[in-house]
């Protein structure tokens, strides 16, 4: 085998390798439909869009409900409400980054429900809100 | 003519060490610290490079404050406290914690418990309201500004933690 030849060869055998490697939690492994999927199993029934709704738009007696941060729209941009920082919108549809990893929406779901629940979310609610988010169109 | 042969040798390697000295000078008075208008005497500590991991966590809501804003006591409070972050949930998973908890106490400012500002608040330390003391109240009420701790307003790359003053542009 010429060096050339050889060279390219591991050259692709490494970034296989590397390909194979498991990634960071940054990696994406989820898409919106699996992530719905994830938690319906969980919650051993089908996430109800209507009951999301009402869920990520009404005040839960905290200080923000979803909305003051993600807006009434979630296919619009988000801006924190207190520090005001711009917030990519929620909407799967008008964000394809979005639900694409659990370990990120599982500490979103984490924080967030304790600022506007007080309480963790169950299994049922996340299917819920996830249900209903992904029939936001921009 | 044999004189100036004899000689061009080592005029060439003068010549070189003179243009390397200009050059090395000229390149050192370039990157010289412009920001020195309050005489800190080049003083004033560079930014250090952001943990991506801090800019990702601690970056998702405000912006990813340098380390060297506070002192270590007063970072270490904030991490304890971060479910209840002035007052919203900020916690992190124990990896995360970890990382950024150490990062934050290698990199922070100088001080120590009793320098911390009240509350932990970068906004209320003696050196903040000192480098702004120069601003008067109704600039903090803009709408394209709103609050001190809005630093992106005005520090066109706090993200990446850099101060600098040629970076400062101060909207209407």
């Amino acid at each position: 085998m010429t060096h050339l030849r050889l060279w390219t060869l591991t050259s692709c055998l490494s970034w296989f390798a590397l390909g194979l490697m498991p990634g960071p939690a940054l990696a994406q492994d989820m898409t919106p439909r699996t992530t719905l999927a994830h938690y319906e199993n969980l919650a051993g029934q089908s996430g109800v869009p209507v009951r999301g709704k009402v869920l990520f738009t009404a005040s839960h007696g905290q200080r923000w409900k979803c909305t003051s941060c993600h807006q009434a729209n979630p296919a619009l941009p988000g801006r924190h409400a207190s520090t005001g920082k711009a917030i990519e919108p929620l909407a799967p549809a008008a964000s394809a980054d979005r639900f694409t990893r659990l370990a990120k929406t599982e500490k979103w779901f984490r924080r967030n429900c304790q600022d506007v629940l007080d309480r963790s979310c169950t299994d049922q609610e996340k299917a819920d809100v996830l249900a209903w988010l992904i029939t936001v169109k921009p | 003519m044999n004189t100036l042969k004899q000689h061009s040798r080592p005029l060439l390697w003068a010549l070189c060490l003179a243009t390397g000295l200009l050059l090395s000078l000229w390149w050192s008075a370039a990157r010289a610290d412009d920001d020195d208008d309050e005489g800190h005497g080049g003083e004033r500590p560079r930014a250090v490079q952001m943990l991506p991991a801090y800019v990702q966590e601690c970056g998702a809501c405000h912006v990813p404050f340098a380390p060297r804003m506070l002192p270590a006591a007063s970072w270490q409070r904030l991490m304890k406290n971060l479910p209840h972050h002035f007052g919203t949930d900020a916690s992190l998973e124990p990896a995360e914690f970890k990382q950024i908890s150490a990062w934050l106490q290698q990199h922070a400012g100088p001080g120590g418990a009793t320098t911390a500002p009240p509350e932990d608040r970068i906004t209320r330390t003696r050196w903040f309201m000192h480098e702004h003391d120069e601003l008067p109240a109704s600039v903090w009420k803009r709408a394209s500004i709103q609050k001190p701790s809005n630093c992106a307003a005005c520090h066109r790359q706090a993200e990446q933690g850099d101060y600098r003053e040629r970076f400062i542009r101060v909207p209407r």
